[in-house]
């Protein structure tokens, strides 16, 4: 039998109903790996005693006949943009460096409420603005991952959520939650060789979600594999009347509905997508995925997505746009740390606490946005940003009229090293580019892991789907998952 | 559109950040390759396209007109940096 901290969801799950093991022993198996980590510099707050109680709950539960929920006795890590009452969350950032929120975000309370218990806080690029995790202001997180050339280099785990992709690819956490807003799930899963779901904006309630771009932020699970995420995005979403975007329907029963049978689902592969520089493997890859669709019943159709080289520019216009104005309550009164020099007013208090709470990347974002907002720009700038969005959105309207589901890259790139583009964020950026048109356009869209490039780095292929359709893209994915049979794990140097 | 240092200042200033004369000095440029770039969505012949206002059709719910929490001054002040008498505490702004 597998060890316990080999399980993911569903593993332990069946563990826990046949009794194989206790939900305890798998908290205890769990935190233990947690303090063992340290190295990565993954988890910013572990909280053993969380998922300790939330572990006897379960057995209790068990005990008593009780009927489980879908998350019970799975240990969890947490990204640090969720709020968690009684537990610090920092963003990654200075500036809320002693903040205890007093409350429980929707999408951390629901998975309590499924019986899910929390191991920790991860570490994740501050504010969420990042593809390397090397922006948080607590230091980089190191990925599980090596390459094969017998050096040690430190790579990136991706970003934003790199913490939770190092836990869940490293073994350390069975499932940690995500957020994505122009790819922050599917780019760090795709590095470390674990599964990430965007689901449609809308289905995972932002409230209590520290805010970066709100038209964009969408929280969803990184996890082993394709049934790991479609059970805990069933437990994560769901309709919630503080978030005023919150869709207002039923959550599917997403992995009752798995099928890997792709018969009558024709997939598009968007011309555009084939960017200049893209390794050979990366597109080696892709065909793969498109013969494994095939395999699975599909059929494969070419589409246009002719403004895809805009979705970048648009996004770097309107997501520092939206930061700019979610980041301005931070302002050292109500929350988080104050500077105050000596004699100091009201302004220059604000001024001097946001200089020394934001890294760099932030102000450079929040100065972009403010920019683009201010009077005589707002136009030329922002308003033309969100009219291309819209023609963006429009290219995949019109590519569903030949298609159901995408497929695609997920990253232009394999991980690379830390510091290896830290010092030009343009390049940094572009990272980003085969998941940013499908977050501005609220589609739901999945990484698979499908295989390892040369160095023995993983390498994802993403399935974007239409809004309100993640069963189809869940589908893809396993019909992917089952073709690329990717068992390759890091080996266990921390 | 290019920015010169006193234009990052001004922005600076709008953002309530404050910067050294080196940081202004080091945005400048870096902000330019960023708005440079960016630059490029001015290509895109938008005429007659309406500006994206919700990714999802979705319509802004109404509510009750109801009280649905309060008396958690406490929890609300939990986390100040300073907080006196019941409320946040701030330099003083008026002379």
């Amino acid at each position: 039998m597998a060890e316990i901290f080999e399980l993911g969801i569903s593993g332990i799950r069946s563990g826990i109903a046949s009794g194989d093991f206790s939900a305890k022993e798998v908290a205890e198996t769990f935190i233990a790996r947690v303090s063992a980590a340290k190295s990565l510099n993954a988890v910013l707050v572990e909280t053993p005693d969380h998922a300790l109680a939330a572990a006897e709950a379960t057995d209790k539960a068990k005990a008593a006949g009780e009927t489980l929920g879908k998350m019970a006795g799975v240990p969890i890590g947490m990204k640090d943009l969720f709020c968690t009452e009684g537990v610090a969350t920092t963003a990654g950032s200075l500036i809320l460096e002693g903040f205890t929120p007093q409350y429980e975000s929707t999408v951390s309370s629901n998975l309590f409420k499924a019986g899910a218990g929390m191991l920790g806080k991860l570490n994740m690029d501050q504010f969420a603005m990042g593809s390397s995790n090397e922006t948080s202001a607590f230091g980089n997180v190191i990925s599980p991952w090596r390459r094969n050339d017998g050096g040690n280099t430190d790579l990136a785990p991706g970003g934003s959520s790199g913490g939770s992709a190092a836990v869940v690819a490293g073994r350390i956490a069975p499932a940690a939650t995500g957020t994505d807003t122009g790819g922050s799930i599917r780019q760090p899963a795709a590095f470390v060789g674990i599964t990430g779901f965007k689901p449609t904006y809308g289905r995972c309630s932002r409230w209590g979600t520290i805010a970066f771009a709100s038209s964009l932020d969408q929280a969803g699970p990184m996890a082993h594999d394709v049934r790991d995420c479609a059970i805990m995005l069933e437990a994560m979403s769901g309709f919630d009347p503080k978030d005023s975007t919150s869709l207002d329907l039923p959550v599917p029963e997403w992995e009752a509905g798995l099928k890997s049978d792709l018969a009558g689902k024709r997939i598009g592969i968007p011309k555009e997508y084939r960017v200049d520089n893209m390794p050979p493997e990366i597109e080696a890859l892709w065909q793969q995925g498109i013969e494994w669709l095939k395999d699975a019943g599909a059929k494969i159709v070419e589409v246009s997505l002719p403004h895809t080289k805009y979705a970048l520019p648009a996004y770097y216009i309107i997501a520092p746009a939206e930061a700019s104005s979610n980041l301005a309550r931070y302002d050292g009164v109500r929350y988080g740390m104050r500077d105050l020099p000596d004699g100091a007013g009201l302004q220059d208090m604000y001024a001097a606490t946001r200089e020394s709470g934001f890294g760099p990347e932030v102000k450079r974002r929040i100065m972009i946005g403010t920019y683009v907002l201010s009077a005589g720009y707002y136009d030329a700038y922002y308003t033309q940003a969100q009219k291309v969005r819209t023609l963006i959105s429009q290219d995949f309207d019109k590519a569903w009229e030949s298609c159901d589901l995408l497929l695609t890259p997920t990253a232009p790139s394999a991980a690379f090293g830390l510091g290896e583009k830290s010092d030009d964020p343009l390049a940094m950026y572009l990272n980003d580019v085969f998941t940013v048109p499908s977050s501005l356009a609220g589609l739901p869209a999945i990484s698979v892991p499908a295989g390892l490039d040369g160095q023995g780095l993983p390498l994802g292929l993403q399935v974007i789907g239409k809004a309100l359709d993640e069963q189809s893209v869940f589908n893809a994915g396993l019909a992917l998952e089952e073709r690329a049979g990717f068992v390759a794990k890091p080996e266990q140097w921390w | 559109m290019s920015v010169d240092k006193e234009t990052v200042k001004k922005i600076a200033s709008l953002s309530r950040i404050a910067v050294t004369e080196a940081e202004a000095d080091a945005l400048v440029p870096e902000l330019n390759n960023i708005l440079g770039w960016v630059e490029q969505l001015s290509e895109v012949d938008c005429s007659n396209v309406e500006p994206m206002t919700a990714v999802i059709p979705n319509k802004l719910r109404l509510r009750d007109d109801v009280v649905t929490d309060g008396n958690v001054r406490d929890k609300v002040l939990a986390n100040a940096p300073v907080a006196d008498h019941g409320f946040f505490a701030v330099p003083k702004v008026i002379e």
